[in-house]
């Protein structure tokens, strides 16, 4: 399989929690296409499934009849994951999760899906939108290196 | 869609030579594994269960909800002064475990048995 810069999928998953590795799956599957490395495969796959979860929860308040539709764009040497949602946005960037506060009760042992996006790939952006007319969506994109690395 | 999760437990002797209780998970960790993750802890008898191996070994998924399935074992542990340990994770899911910073609170080990010679 030959593949090209500018490939496209989009694959669309009812709000139902699991259906995120349909996402995430899909999108390794892209990521080894274009020779990424495994470490960055694995990267990719929590950042996509944490960002279906959060679509399918926050935006969709879990109504399976919703879907979350996931568009991955293959570029040259990055990949670029958008999943869109019903609802209206999620507020970033992420408040990294305090794990003293998370132990003592005082903060929600949930909660860290956005921080772990936005530590695991290379841009990660959250745009509201006004809900069924408009949809948000978080852009992500993991580039084949790693910039800090 | 939800992989089955499975837990068994296994009563094992770390290198001190103490009892070590250890959890072996399989199958997806997320938030439908709440039974197998704390309600499995829970069922422990707290003064006889003082060291706990959570060993991940046989995970095939595992998400931010099922972290914070664990996050919450560590928080109840720390209440009942029982040590926690975690083996048998991805490199990955190392570093993610680090970059959330359960290591201030369990030590993380690449395989039950680094964890028993080092318990």
């Amino acid at each position: 399989m030959t593949v090209t810069s500018g490939s496209k999928v989009e694959v669309r998953l009812p709000s139902r929690l699991g259906f995120e590795k349909v996402a995430m799956s899909t999108a390794a599957g892209m990521a080894k296409l274009m020779g990424f490395t495994e470490d960055r495969i694995e990267d990719l796959k929590t950042a996509v499934a944490e960002a279906c979860i959060n679509a399918m929860e926050h935006g969709n308040q879990m109504n399976a009849s919703v879907p979350v539709s996931v568009v991955l764009s293959m570029k040259p040497n990055e990949l670029e994951v958008k999943v869109m949602d019903n609802g209206t946005g999620m507020e970033s960037p992420a408040t990294p999760p305090d794990i003293d506060r998370k132990m003592s009760g005082e903060e929600e042992a949930r909660g860290m899906g956005m921080f772990l996006i936005q530590n695991l790939v290379d841009e990660a952006e959250w745009v509201s939108g006004t809900g069924t007319d408009e949809q948000s969506f978080v852009r992500l994109v993991i580039r084949m290196n790693k910039e800090s690395e | 869609m939800q992989t089955a999760n499975k837990v068994s437990q296994q009563q094992l002797t770390g290198a001190s030579g103490q009892q070590i209780t250890c959890l072996r998970f399989t199958g997806d960790i997320s938030s439908a594994s709440r039974d197998a993750v704390v309600g499995t802890y829970q069922a422990l008898d707290k003064a006889s269960h003082q060291r706990i191996l959570l060993d991940f070994k046989g995970v095939e998924y595992l998400n931010s909800s099922g972290i914070a399935l664990v996050i919450q074992v560590l928080m109840e542990a720390s209440k009942s002064a029982q040590t926690i340990a975690i083996s048998g994770l991805t490199p990955h899911f190392t570093k993610v475990f680090t970059m959330v910073g359960i290591t201030k609170y369990a030590t993380l080990y690449p395989d039950e048995t680094a964890a028993l010679a080092a318990l």
